[in-house]
């Protein structure tokens, strides 16, 4: 039953997390597309995911020369500032203190700032455009690693773990190919808010588990982090909007 | 070299956006070691450190957050 938790709140946290890291890498490679044809876009982003690949099979078996505690304790680490900057600045969007994500907003600027580009480097503009989308694909493709390799560390769970986050990037990306737009629906704060919750559950436990602490319920512990942190996000979002600290339009 | 750069900044910011609370979470996760090292039974209460640590340095700082305009 705890193998049982643990994989499906693994399984749940990179799912959900690969689903926001796709929806922003989707944007740029969209506004590439949009601006300069799929050609730039599509090289880039192929040319991102084709180093993501290197860089995984290169530094994946090195992962398991690593001492257990040794490991637990830098992912934990790594995880719990991932996490809680996540779960912070979901709770101050959600507050209103900082605006929202917005794809659409993003999209807008992405297309602007190549035009420019177009605009300012014609001879060089499908490189630059090109190196936007890598930029894209490669930066949220290692976020997405990271959380994989995070979340399933020292635990059975890699290969479902992965699976989970390669469904999600391919059901992102089968959608902005059919769509042809970001997709601004998705309800990006609420899923960082999610994420940021597991995550820092996740990164507290690994952290603990580094560290030597005997957590009781051992895995089952990760559950009752993910309660409290809920919580007390929940609750720091009620404060805040009863204080009336919001934004100015 | 432009892009390696952008590249290695970016991961950065991955981990660390707000300085002063990364640096708290380490700071707390480095009292929860010392814990555990120094004192009989530490284990214990280094759990008890990093669940009550995260936990305030969240709430703390983002009830000290100023608005942004949007």
């Amino acid at each position: 039953m705890i193998y049982n938790l643990h994989f499906a709140s693994a399984v749940t946290a990179a799912f959900l997390a690969s689903l926001v890291e796709a929806v922003e890498a989707l944007t740029i490679v969209l506004a590439v597309a949009v601006v300069r044809g799929w050609r730039p876009a599509g090289f880039g982003a192929l040319a991102g995911l084709v180093l993501l690949a290197i860089i995984v099979v290169a530094l994946g078996p090195l992962l398991d020369r690593i001492p257990l505690n040794a490991l637990q304790l830098a992912i934990g680490v790594l995880l719990l500032l991932f996490g809680m900057r996540w779960l912070r600045k979901a709770i101050l969007r959600a507050a209103g203190i900082i605006p929202l994500h917005d794809e659409a907003a993003a999209f807008a600027s992405e297309t602007a700032g190549l035009r420019e580009e177009e605009r300012r480097h014609e001879p060089h503009v499908d490189w630059f455009a090109g190196l936007a989308s890598f930029k894209a694909v490669l930066l949220e493709g290692l976020e997405v690693v990271f959380i994989v390799i995070a979340v399933s560390a020292g635990r059975n769970v890699l290969i479902p773990v992965s699976v989970a986050a390669l469904t999600a990037c391919l059901l992102i990306a089968t959608i902005g190919l059919l769509i042809h737009r970001p997709l601004a629906r998705v309800p990006e704060n609420v899923l960082k808010f999610a994420v940021g919750v597991m995550l820092t559950a996740f990164g507290l436990f690994w952290t603990g588990e580094g560290l030597g602490v005997p957590w009781p319920g051992s895995d089952l512990s990760i559950l009752a982090f993910i309660a409290v942190f809920l919580m007390t996000g929940l609750g720091a979002v009620a404060v805040l909007k009863s204080r009336g600290k919001v934004i100015s339009p | 070299m432009r892009i390696f750069v952008v590249v290695v900044h970016a991961l950065a910011g991955l981990f660390v956006e707000d300085g002063a609370f990364a640096l708290t979470i380490i700071a707390v996760v480095a009292i929860a070691g010392a814990c555990t090292a120094l004192l009989p039974n530490g284990a214990w209460a280094s759990g008890f450190i990093l669940l009550l640590g995260c936990l305030v340095t969240l709430l703390v700082n983002v009830i000290l957050a100023r608005p942004r305009g949007g």
